[in-house]
């Protein structure tokens, strides 16, 4: 379980990007030798914090694809600045990572 | 009985009056010409970009997500992979020249002593049995993950794969030039007819690439996929497009085509892995 972040700061406004490896079961899928479904395995919740503050809030269900890639801009920040991604799933895992604004 | 198949078809071969049969040097240049000409705006450097070399509109979306690419985890994964010690306590890099790192561009070779093509995918399952360990699967998975990462460490080094005269090796060439321009399955296409012919047409809603430059980018995260790809799980999958039953990952027929088709592009630099559709 990883989490990718690369954050850039250009004429007042921050890009973010980030790729979290995670497998975004749906529940619906079945495995093909025994038919039984796989149990659902998604994210369900992604916060975004700038040097400790919480700036965005994602709600996630299984429709979100396989090592989901995010990205989203905001003002504010400066080069330097911590960025936290940190995203929390159904089956209770949770993972966290954090990277300076360049 | 292929044995005696073999020999037989490698003597038609040498008898045949050698003026009439193309070289492969005569070849790759016939087929990077015709590229060149087909699509005159590209600079030959860009094929090894496929469609996007070829199609602005698409560029502009794959190289937004150049900028972030879906494989990288699959280059961490290979990397971790790469180096960690067998039970043995050996590494990968005891198999390889240069300790595995930037050797992507020398794959597939002809191996005279074992008189085969041997592919990276090859050497690297050689490796994990020659050092106890269990063969991985072919297609997807670990064998992808590392073969992705030595491909990474090989980026810019340019292809120059050599044919040597020996007929086992003409012949595996040949080989896999009859399958390229072969054709197969229910639709009876041959890979030329979608990659040569039809380069740069659309098919339903997919652009076909140019065979130029294509197995440079190899192995390969495909969207389709979900992930990471060798190229015989390509082949496999192409074979079943046009409903043609596929052969074995790393069977010999593969391996010529592999061969075949990585010589084409003999002057274009490693991109891999690379991210498609």
């Amino acid at each position: 379980m990883a989490i990718k972040i690369r954050a850039k700061a250009k004429d007042g406004v921050t890009t973010v990007k980030t790729l979290m490896s995670h497998p975004m079961e749906t529940g619906l899928r079945k495995n093909s030798k025994t038919g039984e479904k796989i149990p659902a395995n998604h994210i369900t919740e992604v916060t975004a914090a700038h040097n400790g503050n919480v700036i965005m809030t994602a709600n996630w269900g299984g429709a979100i694809s396989k090592n989901p890639y995010l990205s989203f801009k905001f003002k504010g920040a400066a080069a330097g600045d911590k960025i936290t991604i940190t995203w929390v799933d159904n089956m209770g895992q949770g993972d966290s990572a954090e990277a300076a604004i360049k | 009985m292929k044995k005696l198949l073999t020999s037989v078809s490698i003597a038609l071969l040498l008898t045949l009056p050698l003026t009439t049969m193309a070289t492969p040097q005569q070849d790759l240049e016939a087929f990077q010409d015709y590229y060149q000409e087909r699509f005159p705006g590209t600079p030959f450097d860009d094929f090894i970009n496929g469609v996007y070399s070829i199609d602005p509109a698409s560029r502009e979306q794959w190289e937004e997500i150049e900028e972030f690419p879906p494989y990288e985890l699959s280059i961490s994964r290979g990397q971790e992979l790469f180096n960690k010690p067998f039970a043995n306590g050996k590494t990968y890099a005891s198999c390889f020249a240069s300790g595995g790192i930037g050797i992507r561009q020398n794959y597939p070779y002809f191996d005279t002593t074992r008189g085969e093509v041997i592919t990276l995918e090859l050497s690297i399952n050689e490796c994990r049995e020659a050092n106890g360990e269990k063969p991985l699967k072919w297609n997807k998975g670990p064998i992808a993950d590392i073969s992705a990462y030595m491909a990474y460490t090989s980026r810019g080094n340019v292809f120059d794969i050599k044919i040597p005269d020996d007929p086992r090796a003409i012949a595996a060439y040949e080989r896999g030039k009859k399958h390229f321009y072969q054709k197969r399955g229910q639709l009876n296409m041959a890979c030329a007819d979608c990659h040569k012919f039809y380069a740069g047409n659309m098919v339903r809603a997919d652009l076909l690439s140019p065979a130029l430059g294509h197995l440079s980018h190899f192995p390969v995260y495909r969207s389709k996929w979900g992930g990471m790809g060798t190229t015989h799980r390509r082949y496999g999958g192409c074979n079943k497009q046009v409903r043609a039953k596929p052969y074995k990952s790393q069977s010999a027929e593969y391996r010529a085509l592999e061969y075949f088709h990585t010589y084409m592009s003999n002057g274009l630099a490693v991109n891999g892995p690379g991210a498609r559709k």
